[in-house]
């Protein structure tokens, strides 16, 4: 062999280095991709991207592997005459034919009834997109993944504090000095966040995981606090119990910056029962959150408007105003809330020691009284007052589906939102952070159609189809009070269902509940297999026909990269190309990549052409919008107005003139505008000059108190990103959440929930945090169902996404179910057997392996390492579906038939968040004469026309001469 | 003489597998591939990786550590494949201590892998060569790398810092500072084999608060320690 230092890559080949962004997960990282004779060499991590620093993961490292997959569709496919959804028997078409098939379909459901188009999308990143498509369409039937992800946690904060996690804010761990993460899937996010806890843990601070299982991060916590699903509601408000009961909360902050002080009107008997005591004073017109409120103030001992300079607030007592109101500060009403919720309450609930949790709320409660931080930025607030400093308590917290994942866990999140509060945390040094767009009004202000006229023949929708209602009026209900939507989002079911309940889809869609449609258009999402619940009976509603031999969901149209399980089923197959073929945007319209210091975003260009046939699903859009001849995809004329997706990214804007485009950075004719300037024509090339990222960073007195700092919200509205540049009060006590309670108890003026959901709504719509058993264990039998089921993300493999990559299935080719040895100790098998899960609704067949690192009442296996046979461009011996197994199987997507319905979905009452973590089984030996086979099984799909050929038993790949051999 | 070697902090590692991956790729089409993959679209796929991590627990629940393991060729300072390979193809460069493996020579014998200790070395099964970690020699040794490129992929890569890159002989190297002030250790030195490599340990940060810390006189509970008087009969209204 050749001396290795007389060697340098850069002799071997045409080398190029191309700049982008990886999308191997959501976490969108900047990436370098290496070409050797036009083949990826290697890809690395951008150093001078501002997310990752140059590193990169293990899914970002096999890009290569996804790029070159088997598993890659080529073309365009139509389901042949005469054979069966769900077959995989397809024929290949042009792309000309597939948009006349979707033009005709669609121009002809637009001009009877544009709600019987549907489009529901996966982990896209092209919301703004893909939304602005729908409501120009006219259809309300449309969402994006986050409802069966983590609508809980953007909800039960946004509605909190007007932030939440990952794309919203995140815990500031460069000034923190405790780390609570709770709840959180390993790789949630990804590289950043790996990148903070390392430096974190560097500098000497302290890293307590709550979480069932030790896996992932929580292997390299100081402290380990395992808890039983679903409870960490109960954790949080005993914690929260203790820092009120010995004055460790931060009460400058509570007073200044969050409802705390103002009174609330305390008479059961009024119908203005728990709503803030308005003043007659004046309010701007449409402010989201009007200052009309009162304190009581101490020394005159009597009520006075807040923040009256000089005055000081009572944040406990009960008082009576002049008219006779009794009235209490919100403060007042948590404390007595709270009362109940001691660590000797929730012990047995959550199986943490009260020992342990009053310690959890000393460590947070201490650590933030007195290792404040103190940052000399200047400062001016909402009320004019002047500040030298910027002050923080420098405790931090992480939390994602853990707790979201739960039907409890819009409350559970509330009281993780008011910890936080209480604790003097928010968008402060050393605790939660903001990230633009965010913070947004409390809630923020689109909102959804408010009823069935919004839908109007071959007209825009009139509203958003995702939107934050803060009142009944706000909800998408007929007179009866009954659901619009597909999913029934936004109704009295599931008032705050912000991102939609995707899982829900195809089972209305079949039962034709509330309506049937007709076409279900599905980009990136797997709902045959891992995105739904209910997995083997989904499946069948995909194929279920009339009697009279039409299927009930009558066209089902799946744009994807790969031969995924639900392509199977499709009409019409639309191949996408990968990310490293196409442009894309993550926009401020959607969920940027924002820091800390100022908005975020960033761009994809292509880095090699599209494989085969493939088309990027944004400009399959373009093509259809202009074909339908939607008004934002159209001229004046009738044009057609975008050329294709870069030409629409670079011109459009959100209403002529607005100035506001899909990208931030260098707007304008010259391209120095920043958020809001007329169209760049040269917008694409400047960011792949600058490493397709844009970061402005915001002046030091802009990055902390975002809620009340007077010079952030008027930059931010003269950037377009607020309405309003209003105070963003906390909402230690929730209003808005009183306003349905208020509804289903008969006093609200307005509207009121149909009868059988009144004691529904009147329960989980409390203004004050509260604990409650999941609902799934409200309706099953709980000992014959004894464990809790979880799935964990692995940090190799991102959901579903990469069974087709030959180096990370490696990593994970199949799944085992991991348990305590008492699990097996008690119900007869070893380590290694195989056992059933079974729970109420299904069971699955897996092999088990033990665990001390697991909770005793919790089992736990991979999310979606369990494919389908033949799927994914896999033999169909792979054991991705031979021993890999998917928990969905056992995971209903509706409750139990109960007084508040016959179908509710199996989600959050409050958000429609699908409940996957409340779900309750049984484990026992298989018979050994059974299959050593992973169960159910389903017949082995076929490779698809335009795939590639079975590749051999080895593989060796070389960039330069791999696609050429 | 210098010796080159990866000093890994089991302190924060997650276990993400980005070492093992940005290996694979970069090494595949590198002076040491390709890294062969067998069954990589069928059943139990299996391939040449040169760094893996292990995954393992201790101590029964609830005090439980899961510990993530990277483990690659840990370049030993007495590396006992060379001695034993008969053809003269396993060896360690003088330059900087490198062991590696010339496939021109390497007959497949896999003596090298029964006399390493550590299970650090993995046949090609294809090709019928032994391959293994070379600490990226071909990105180390590169001069028309950017400096800051000419690293081992997987130091590059991994998120957490975790893999520290350095001479184990220059005292005032990252590497042995790290060794020196935070434990550092070697995997079964009594074999004698002198690894270059080396692992610092786990370390647990704890919070003390003493009990007068939760009753402060500053303690907010103190402003709202207000009662009302509404009348009822006090001391002061019944005794002389």
């Amino acid at each position: 062999m050749q001396d290795p230092v007389s060697y340098s890559d850069k002799d071997v080949g045409r080398v190029e280095v191309k700049e982008t962004t990886c999308y191997m997960c959501a976490c969108r990282c900047g990436i370098r991709v290496h070409l050797r004779d036009g083949e990826v060499r290697y890809i690395d991590g951008n150093p001078n991207h501002p997310l990752n620093k140059g590193v990169i993961c293990a899914k970002g490292s096999s890009g290569i592997m996804k790029q070159y997959s088997p598993g890659r569709l080529t073309k365009p496919l139509r389901r042949k005459a005469g054979a069966e959804r769900g077959d995989s028997a397809f024929e290949a078409i042009s792309w000309e034919e597939a948009f006349s098939m979707l033009e005709e379909r669609l121009s002809k459901l637009r001009a009877e009834d544009p709600k019987k188009f549907a489009l529901f999308t996966g982990r896209d990143q092209m919301q703004a997109l893909t939304g602005l498509f729908a409501k120009q369409f006219g259809t309300p039937n449309y969402a994006a993944h986050g409802g069966f992800c983590s609508v809980n946690m953007a909800a039960g904060l946004i509605y909190t504090i007007g932030g939440s996690f990952w794309e919203f804010g995140g815990p500031d761990l460069e000034r923190a000095k405790l780390f609570v993460m709770i709840g959180t899937a390993e790789d949630h996010h990804s590289n950043p966040l790996k990148i903070a806890l390392s430096e974190f843990k560097r500098r000497g601070g302290r890293f307590i995981s709550i979480n069932p299982i030790r896996t992932g991060y929580s292997a390299i916590a100081d402290e380990w606090v395992p808890i039983k699903p679903g409870t960490d509601g109960a954790l949080l408000l005993a914690i929260t119990h203790e820092i009120l009961k010995l004055g460790l909360f931060d009460r400058e902050f509570l007073v200044q910056y969050t409802n705390a002080a103002e009174l609330v009107v305390d008479d059961p008997s009024r119908d203005d029962h728990g709503l803030f005591y308005r003043a007659e004073m004046h309010v701007e017109e449409g402010c989201f959150d009007p200052q009309n409120k009162l304190w009581w103030e101490r020394e005159i001992d009597g009520p006075i408007s807040t923040h009256t300079p000089g005055a000081d607030p009572r944040l406990m007592g009960s008082y009576t105003l002049e008219d006779g109101t009794p009235v209490k500060p919100a403060f007042q009403l948590l404390k007595e809330r709270f009362e109940q919720y001691t660590p000797e309450w929730a012990a047995p609930i959550t199986g943490i020691p009260a020992d342990t949790i009053r310690r959890l709320a000393h460590e947070m409660g201490v650590t933030a009284r007195d290792q404040k931080i103190e940052l000399p930025m200047k400062w001016t607030d909402c009320w004019d007052n002047e500040h030298e400093s910027v002050v923080g308590n420098p405790v931090a917290f992480h939390s994602m589906r853990g707790l979201a994942a739960h039907s409890n866990g819009f409350q559970t999140i509330r009281t993780l939102g008011i910890l936080m509060t209480v604790l003097g945390t928010i968008d402060r040094p050393g605790g939660f952070r903001h990230k633009a767009p965010f913070p947004r009004p409390i809630p923020p202000c689109p909102k959804p159609p408010h009823g069935p006229e919004a839908v109007q023949p071959n007209t825009p929708l009139d509203g958003l189809p995702l939107g934050w209602p803060a009142k009944p009026e706000d909800l998408f209900v007929d007179d009866d009070g009954e659901p619009q939507r597909i999913d029934k989002a936004f109704s009295w079911e599931y008032p705050l269902s912000v991102h939609g309940l995707m899982h829900n889809v195809i089972t209305n869609a079949w039962r034709g509940d509330p309506y049937p449609i007709d076409t279900l258009l599905l980009f990136m999402a797997n709902m045959a297999w891992n995105s739904s619940m209910n997995t083997t009976e989904v499946r069948k509603m995909l194929v279920d026909k009339h009697p009279n031999g039409d299927y009930k969901i009558p066209f089902l149209v799946v744009c994807d990269t790969f031969a995924s399980e639900t392509v199977a089923f499709a009409d019409l197959v639309l191949p996408d190309t990968s990310y490293l073929e196409r442009h894309d945007v993550m926009s401020m319209l959607d969920r940027p990549i924002s820091e800390f210091d100022g908005p975020v975003d960033a761009v994809r260009v292509p880095v090699l052409p599209p494989k085969g046939e493939c088309k990027p699903f944004q400009d399959v859009l373009i093509e259809l919008g202009s074909r339908l001849k939607l008004p934002a995809f159209t001229k004046a004329d009738g044009g057609r107005k975008y050329r294709d997706y870069p030409d629409f990214i670079v011109n459009y804007e959100t209403s002529p003139g607005s100035g506001i485009g899909f990208l931030a950075g260098w707007r304008g004719q010259s391209g120095d505008k920043v958020l809001k300037g007329e169209p760049n024509p040269r917008q694409w090339e400047m960011y792949a000059q600058n490493g397709c990222v844009y970061h402005h960073e915001l002046p030091q007195s802009y990055q902390y108190m975002r809620n009340w700092n007077k010079g952030y919200l008027h930059w931010a509205r003269a950037h377009g990103m607020i309405r309003y540049a209003e105070p963003i009060t906390l909402h230690l006590y929730s209003e808005v959440l009183q306003r349905f309670r208020l509804a289903a108890q008969g006093k609200w003026p307005g509207r009121q929930p149909p009868e059988r959901l009144r004691e529904r709504v009147e329960t989980y719509f409390d203004p004050l945090p509260f604990y409650h058993d999941p609902l799934e264990d409200q309706l099953v039998d709980t000992r014959r169902y004894p464990l809790n089921a979880l799935t964990q993300r692995p940090m190799a493999m991102y959901h579903s996404w990469d069974s087709q990559n030959a180096w990370l299935r490696q990593i994970h080719s199949h799944n085992y179910l991991y348990l305590s040895p008492k699990v097996g100790l008690a119900n007869g098998f070893e380590d290694g057997d195989w056992v059933w899960v079974e729970s109420p609704h299904g069971k699955v067949r897996c092999m088990c392996r033990f665990s001390e690192a697991v909770e005793p009442g919790t089992v736990w296996t991979w999310n979606a390492i369990g494919k389908a046979s033949g799927a994914w461009g896999l033999s169909a011996d792979a054991d991705e579906s031979r021993k890999g197994f998917l928990l969905n199987h056992v995971i209903a997507e509706e409750l139990p038939p109960n007084a508040a319905g016959e179908h509710l979905s199996n989600s959050d009452p409050v958000t429609g968040q699908a409940a996957w973590f409340d779900v309750r089984v049984r484990v026992y030996k298989a018979d050994d004469k059974e299959p050593k086979m992973s169960s159910p099984q389903f017949s082995a799909m076929p490779r698809l026309p335009g795939q590639e050929k079975k590749r051999g038993k080895w593989q060796s790949y070389v960039a330069g001469v791999f696609t050429k051999k | 003489m210098t010796q080159l070697a990866l000093v890994i902090d089991l302190n924060v590692c997650v276990g993400c597998h980005a070492c093992v991956t940005s290996c694979k790729e970069w090494n595949t089409s590198g002076w040491a591939g390709p890294l062969v993959d067998q069954n990589p679209y069928g059943a139990s796929p299996t391939g040449t990786f040169f760094n893996r991590v292990q995954t393992f627990e201790v101590g029964t629940y609830p005090n439980t550590e899961t510990v993530h393991f990277p483990k690659s060729c840990l370049h030993c300072e007495e590396p006992p494949c060379v001695p034993v390979c008969p053809t003269g193809a396993s060896y360690k460069r003088p330059d900087n201590g490198v062991v590696l493996v010339d496939y021109d020579k390497c007959i497949g014998c896999k003596y090298c892998s029964w006399a390493c200790p550590y299970g650090a070395r993995e046949v090609d099964e294809e090709q019928k060569v032994m391959k293994k970690c070379t600490l990226c020699i071909d990105r180390i040794t590169d001069a028309k790398l950017p400096e800051r490129d000419r690293k081992p992929s997987c130091v590059l890569a991994c998120p957490t810092s975790a893999r520290l890159f350095g001479d184990v002989h220059d005292a005032d190297s990252e590497v042995s500072v790290a060794i020196r002030e935070r434990g550092g250790y070697q995997l079964m030195p009594e074999w004698g084999t002198k690894p270059a490599n080396h692992y610092l340990p786990r370390q647990k940060t704890r919070m003390h608060i003493d009990p007068d810390e939760l009753t402060r006189v500053d303690n907010p509970l103190r402003k709202e320690d207000l009662t009302t008087y509404t009348g009822e009969e006090t001391l002061d209204d019944v005794a002389w």
